[in-house]
């Protein structure tokens, strides 16, 4: 299946040229090498051919073999994706450490999946139905509660002249066959799709969902719509992997998928030791059984983290076809965007900025375009969210990665080195973050709530802003300075701060928070502020608002009241109540 | 992993171009890339050397020594057929090398056919097992607020002049296996230490033998130096040749390693050196876009794998130039590293040692090693407590500096007291202080109890009922 098409002339870490036939196509997935190192053709030039190479090139020299495959690099498609653990390339890593141990060989050729396993297929359409691209033929149960939809390949539409009986499967049998022009073609569960193209859909849809994180500063303050598109940049150290991990452990997303893209091995190894054990709060079931990771760490190949996103994104987009709601993470976008830079360093490209290629900006809105909330071909409702982190040099925002992934996203979660050193978590920055989402999801709250989100948010907003402004006074005059009604924007910023955006990942019961709990403490506090208000305009000293126990419990009650037990929060309001009048009373 | 070292290769004449330590050599056929090279001089001296980049006809060679005393003519170069590796044994231990890997104490070659390669593999992720014990340094700064893990990279941030090897020597001498306090404590467990020096004095890596010997750990200990006045790309290999024997030590023979390196930001200029010298498109300050890949193939060489008992730890130190923490060097390093315990110029100056300071630094992954049936129940809301108050207590602090410590709220005011005695009595303690983690704890207590008791919110309110003393301990 695979002829050789060129002989190495030149290699530099994970650039090879090679010398050799005009056949070979762009994007055209090679092997270089008697150890079959796969690569990928990344540049023509006569008979010049230019791969890079998925694996580390010690060892081989000039004069080395290369193998055309005539396909470009792709992934493969079908039930048994789900608990995975791949590498940038699809290759199962738990299979590699099988074949060679806690050290990641070399010329592994592994199915990413598993040919053995059976699976219950349970056809949908019958003989003769006339079916378009990714049609809805059958479906398998892929986990316990997840039903996983076998459609037609996204590229073939025809009439289905053979469909198998329900029954055991594995992904290689023929389950359908189906005719195409004067053509048959045997349909398997398993297919292949070429990952730097996108899927078609029919219809791209505006969002108007948002997707719930249990992230309070996220879902309240910036959220992101279903099919939305998300940036999360910060410093090292400031929360960018936790906030992912979150968002993955609690988003109502029906499948994640995690990309650890040039980062830490440990922080996959978390992933995959917790998952299995964390239950998914909708479905009742391990979170494992919706995540599939992509690991392409920082000591991993370079070039398999290019790749790494690619593989990831195309497997969502597969899940989004078939009618589901898919949340993607990406840590680290910059990874990748180095990885591009040193491959095209190897190249001898000409620079744009920071030495990174000019392409940079084009590849950036290509990935985040993948992102959307669609009709499927199949006329289901499926949106692929991606949420991706950026790991700015020294924390500067006006280098070049984020500050194209700005353009690319419509909200914008800042993470900030001065909250985090405080231990400010999620380290947020409220004046800095954004969303372009807020009035798309609006309605949504609304519904599910039967409040006025929007106007609680902005209203929490304002004192936000308002105490910013004041805390540049505070710093050169203290806080006596001001008259107690600015004292009060004060003290209900700091329980805004405190008491709802700081949010502790590691605490059972402030992990997560469902919207009725988030809507629920906001409005409390804002409600203090409200009665606070009329106290202090009545003339009373903002001390005796500051010392009422009310303050700590407000404080406290994101990790006191459980999402369970929220009838807890009228106990709280009949407190701010009961404290406020008998002030009420003294200052009429 | 094969045995054989050297085989016998072609020697050729070729060598077309000299710059630096980089070499153009012509007309050398079979040669691949990352081979070791073997350099004879005019005078018929060796030297080693690396291959960068290979093409048909030329290939480019980094000399480990440099290329002085090379000539264009009289120069012949040896390809040896393989990557470069070193010899591993355990009997390296009580032993020092130079940054390749040879013998510098007058020893002989250490005797083992087990011969890896210094750049190792990486670690597949689902071979490796999540740190979760603490190793208990005696620092409070460290031991209470950012936690060491055994298997975690958690390296050092100083400058200049500060006392990082000191710092780097107490946590060497004093590590142990941290007991619970609540479960009976296993036998102490030691360090096998490796321990890489890459351009720093004689001073350095004499200061450091001298605790090892002090300490009694010297026969624990390998030393591979590559010192200020050794070639500087010698020590793009020197840490490799460390982490390819700490790797044998933990994986193979089931040690626990801790492994020094210092300084990173020596070794980051070597290869920043030999960038600029073959002309690569710089990223930020002139190093290579590749710096972040590069550190992270000796960084996460770190951890513990499901096959051993062992486990390495890293403590890599460097000194941040200008004191500058977002300068590339300590900016990628703690985008890889695990935390970073960073030290401060301002603390140095009042005298405080260690001069820890604690809001810039980190631990990832303390959150997995202490609490409940590791250190005790309350650390880690006790640690999120102080550091909450330490923050607050510097906004104070520079408001005082404005208005006047007369003029700060009488809270305030407790607070200024609580930084002061947080400064001298938490993170000060001598060289050769060694607090068990129940000291640091209530130590820590004592200083909370300072503050008045609604400040404490992130501490639970059983936890204030058990802990605190402070003057509204009452209600
Ligand atoms: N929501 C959170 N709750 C508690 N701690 C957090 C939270 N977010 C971050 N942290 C702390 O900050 C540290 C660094 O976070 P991390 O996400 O690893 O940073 P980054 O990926 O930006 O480098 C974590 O190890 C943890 O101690
Ligand atoms: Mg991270």
């Amino acid at each position: 299946m695979s002829e050789q098409v060129g002989v190495v002339t030149w290699i530099s870490g994970p650039v090879v040229r090679a010398r050799g036939s005009r056949y070979v196509g762009m994007l055209e997935l090679v092997e270089v090498g008697e150890d079959r190192l796969v690569g990928e053709v990344i540049g023509l030039n006569g008979d010049i051919i230019t791969v890079q190479v998925y694996e580390e090139t010690s060892g081989m020299k000039p004069g080395a073999p290369v193998y055309g495959t005539g396909l470009p690099l792709s992934v493969e498609l079908g039930p048994g994706l789900l608990k995975s653990i791949f590498d940038g390339v699809q290759r199962p890593l738990p299979l590699i450490e099988i074949e060679s141990g806690s050290f990641i060989g070399r010329g592994m050729r592994l199915a990413p999946l598993y040919r053995k396993d059976r699976w219950k297929f349970n056809p949908t359409a019958k003989v003769g139905d006339v079916v378009s691209r990714s049609a809805i033929i059958g479906t398998v149960m892929e986990t316990e509660t997840f039903e996983h939809r076998i459609m037609v390949p996204a590229d073939l539409f025809g009439t289905l002249t053979w469909v198998a009986p329900a029954g055991d499967y594995t992904i290689e049998d023929p389950i359908a066959k189906l005719k195409v022009g004067n053509e048959e073609k045997v349909l398997t569960m398993l297919q292949r799709w070429p990952v730097r193209r996108p899927r078609p859909y029919m219809t791209r849809m505006r969002g108007t969902t948002p997707l719930i994180t249990g992230q309070r500063v996220l879902d309240t303050f910036f959220p992101v719509s279903k099919g939305g598109a998300a940036g999360i940049p910060g410093p090292f150290g400031s929360g960018k992997t936790v906030t992912q991990h979150s968002i993955a452990k609690w988003a109502d997303a029906q499948v994640i998928v995690y990309i650890g893209c040039g980062e830490r091995g440990n922080e996959m190894t978390e992933v995959l030791q917790e998952f299995p054990h964390l239950v998914d709060p909708r479905s009742g079931r391990p979170l494992m059984e919706r995540t599939v990771l992509i690991a392409n760490t920082s000591n991993m190949p370079v070039a398999a983290r290019e790749a790494s996103i690619y593989t990831g994104i195309t497997i969502a987009e597969y899940y989004r076809d078939m009618g589901y709601h898919v949340a993607l993470m990406a840590d680290s976008t910059s990874r990748w965007a180095e990885a591009l830079r040193e491959v095209s360093g190897r190249l001898e490209e000409m620079p744009a900025e920071e030495g990174y290629p000019a392409y940079l900006a084009g590849r950036l809105a290509e990935f985040y375009e993948r992102a959307g909330y669609v009709e499927t071909m199949n006329d289901h409702i499926g949106s692929v969210t991606i949420v991706g982190a950026v790991s700015p040099p020294g924390g500067d925002f006006s280098e070049p990665v984020t500050q194209h992934t700005k353009r690319f996203i419509r909200c914008f979660w800042a993470l900030d080195k001065s909250l985090s050193s405080a231990r400010h978590f999620p380290s947020i920055n409220w004046l800095d973050s954004y969303s372009e989402y807020l009035d798309d999801v609006a309605d949504w709250w609304q519904e599910k709530v039967g409040k006025d989100w929007l106007k609680m948010r902005n209203h929490a907003m304002e004192l936000l802003s308002e105490e910013s402004r004041l805390s540049q006074i505070v710093k050169l005059v203290g806080p006596d300075a001001l008259p107690d009604e600015e004292r009060l924007v004060l003290e209900t910023s700091r329980l805004l701060r405190e008491g709802f955006l700081q949010q502790n990942a590691m605490d059972k019961v402030d992990a997560f928070s469902t919207i009725q709990k988030q809507i629920r403490m906001l409005e409390l506090i804002l409600y203090f502020h409200e009665r606070g208000l009329r106290i202090v305009k009545h003339g009373a000293p903002i001390s005796l608002i500051h010392n009422l126990p009310i303050v700590d419990t407000l404080i406290r009650m994101k990790s006191v009241v459980p999402n369970e037990e929220l009838e807890k929060m009228d106990d709280i309001q009949k407190q701010i109540d009961d404290q406020m009048s008998q002030l009420d009373v003294e200052y009429r | 992993m094969s045995d054989v070292i050297v085989q016998s290769g072609q020697e050729v004449v070729g060598v077309s171009r000299i710059t630096g330590p980089i070499m153009i050599v012509e007309g050398a056929a079979n040669v691949s890339y990352d081979e070791v090279v073997e350099i004879r001089d005019g005078q018929g001296n060796l030297r080693r050397g690396r291959v960068l980049e290979v093409g048909e006809k030329t290939c480019v060679v980094q000399v480990f020594a440099g290329s002085t005393g090379l000539s264009i003519d009289g120069t012949r170069v040896r390809f040896l057929g393989d990557t470069l590796r070193i010899p591993v044994a355990e009997e390296m231990l009580g032993r020092v090398f130079d940054g390749l890997g040879n013998p510098l104490d007058g020893g002989p070659q250490p005797l083992t056919d087990h011969f890896a390669d210094v750049n190792g593999q990486p670690i597949n992720p689902t071979a490796r097992i999540y740190p979760r014990d603490y190793i208990q340094t005696g620092i409070s700064a460290i031991d209470g607020l950012n936690t060491l893990l055994r298997g975690q990279k958690l390296p050092i941030f100083s400058g200049a002049g500060m006392p990082h090897d000191q710092l780097a020597a107490q946590i060497v001498r004093q590590a142990t296996l941290g007991a619970p306090t609540d479960v009976p404590s296993t036998e102490a467990e030691q360090f096998a230490i490796v321990f890489a020096a890459m351009g720093v004095k004689h001073d350095v890596a004499n200061f450091f033998r001298r605790s090892f010997t002090d300490s009694g750990a010297l026969t624990r200990v390998a030393m591979f130096l590559n010192l200020a006045d050794d070639p500087p790309v010698e020590r793009l290999v020197t840490p490799r040749a460390a982490l390819t024997l700490a790797e044998y030590l933990a994986y193979e023979k089931g040690m626990h390693v801790l492994v020094v390196l210092t300084d990173m930001t020596n070794y980051c200029e070597a290869l920043r050196q030999i960038s600029n010298i073959r002309g690569e498109v710089p990223s930020r300050k002139g190093y290579p876009g590749y710096l972040y890949s590069d550190l992270a193939s000796m960084y996460e060489r770190t951890g513990r794998i499901r096959t051993s008992e062992g486990s390495i730890t890293q403590i890599p130190i460097l000194t941040m130039p200008s004191d500058d923490i977002t300068h590339p060097v300590p900016d990628l390093t703690g985008y890889i590293t695990e935390g970073q315990i960073t030290l401060g110029r301002e603390l140095d100056h009042s005298g405080v040692y260690p001069p820890i300071a604690v809001l810039p630094s980190l631990s990832r992954l303390m959150k997995d090693g202490i609490g409940q049936g590791r250190t005790r129940g309350d650390h880690p809301r006790w640690g999120a407590q102080l550091y909450a108050a330490y923050a607050h207590m510097q906004d104070v602090r520079s408001l005082a500096s404005v208005i006047g410590e007369e003029e700060l709220g009488e809270v305030d005011q407790k607070y200024l007291k609580f930084g002061r005695a947080f400064e001298k009595e938490f993170i000060n303690q001598s060289p050769t202080e060694n607090r068990t983690i129940e000291q640091t704890l209530t130590i820590g207590w004592r200083l909370l109890s300072m503050l008045p008791k609604d400040e404490l919110t992130r501490v639970s309110l059983d936890e204030l009922k058990q802990y605190y003393q402070g003057e509204d301990a009452k209600h």
